[in-house]
């Protein structure tokens, strides 16, 4: 990938996004549904949008799944 | 705070709720005896969570030792407070610990923003835009590109977005400002900080689309 294409790929935006704050709200919901099958970005497209370009919430989504396997381990 | 410092009264969990998070709603609410076992329980949780979360995202925190030991009681403790003051709206649409976990790594981000502040690896408001063509993986041999991209980007900074909009793009992609970190700095929020980011972004790919850089046809679906 050259130098425009990132740049393209992190200017692109998803009108599905939800944004931060509703995302967070069912964060716990997307979790549990994503790591119980893959239905969950079917159900959820907004939150599934906001969680591929929003690192942040990314990292939560993916901290949290995280903590889940570790409970269950 | 301490663990048995937090209490809710009157919580009855609704018949839908599993078993086990049944039992996590009505012990929180329980007698006293019941209640403070069950918060210990709940920190013990909140804290192992946390260290195992810091040290997760230790290559870009930089935190080690006592000081992440520190953090995380702190992440676990908050995380604690947050979970006893909303406990009442928890509706079972998942476990309760999922639902539980979820407060402390909120915390540990919210912790983790404020921590970058004690060692910034650049000064904010450098605006070095010769820095951009690096964020975007262009190798220093490609010269003439890297200068192309780094003064059509400018001139659409310049040209489309407002000062916030401007300030905030320079703190994330420029000087590398994680989110969260620059709402502590701004006295912002997450989720607007990234609404700004969100509409700077669109804003900036149709003035580079329409000046030729990018394919317009992705910059009309966007």
């Amino acid at each position: 990938m050259n130098g425009w294409s990132a740049l393209d790929r992190f200017l692109q935006t998803d009108p599905r996004d939800v944004g931060c704050a509703e995302a967070m709200e069912l964060l716990h919901v997307y979790a549990e549904l994503a790591a119980a099958d893959a239905s969950a970005a079917e159900r959820y497209p907004g939150i599934a949008a906001h969680l591929q370009a929003c690192g942040p919430c990314g990292q939560d989504f993916d901290g949290l799944l995280a903590a889940m396997r570790g409970a269950a381990d | 705070m301490m663990p048995g410092d937090a209490a809710v009264d009157g919580i009855t969990p609704p018949a839908g709720f599993d078993t086990d998070s049944a039992t996590w709603v009505r012990s929180l609410a329980g007698p006293a005896e019941q209640r403070e076992a069950a918060l210990a329980r709940l920190h013990e949780m909140l804290l192992r969570i946390a260290h195992s979360e810091l040290r997760r995202r230790s290559g870009q925190l930089r935190i080690t030792g006592p000081e992440l030991d520190d953090l995380a009681y702190q992440a676990a403790a908050d995380a604690l407070l947050a979970i006893m003051a909303k406990v009442g709206q928890f509706r079972g649409e998942s476990r309760f610990t999922t639902w539980a976990y979820k407060f402390v790594i909120f915390e540990v981000s919210a912790k983790a923003g404020r921590h970058f502040w004690a060692n910034p690896p650049v000064p904010m408001d450098a605006e070095d835009w010769d820095r951009l063509p690096d964020r975007f993986g262009l190798e220093p041999a490609r010269e003439a590109e890297r200068r192309e991209l780094a003064r059509a980007v400018r001139r659409a900074v310049d040209e489309q977005l407002t000062p916030r909009q401007r300030q905030v793009f320079v703190a994330i992609v420029l000087d590398g400002v994680p989110l969260d970190a620059l709402a502590v700095r701004l006295g912002s929020t997450r989720n607007a900080l990234y609404k700004t980011m969100f509409d700077a972004r669109r804003k900036l790919r149709a003035a580079l689309a329409a000046n030729g850089y990018l394919d317009d046809q992705i910059s009309r679906r966007s």
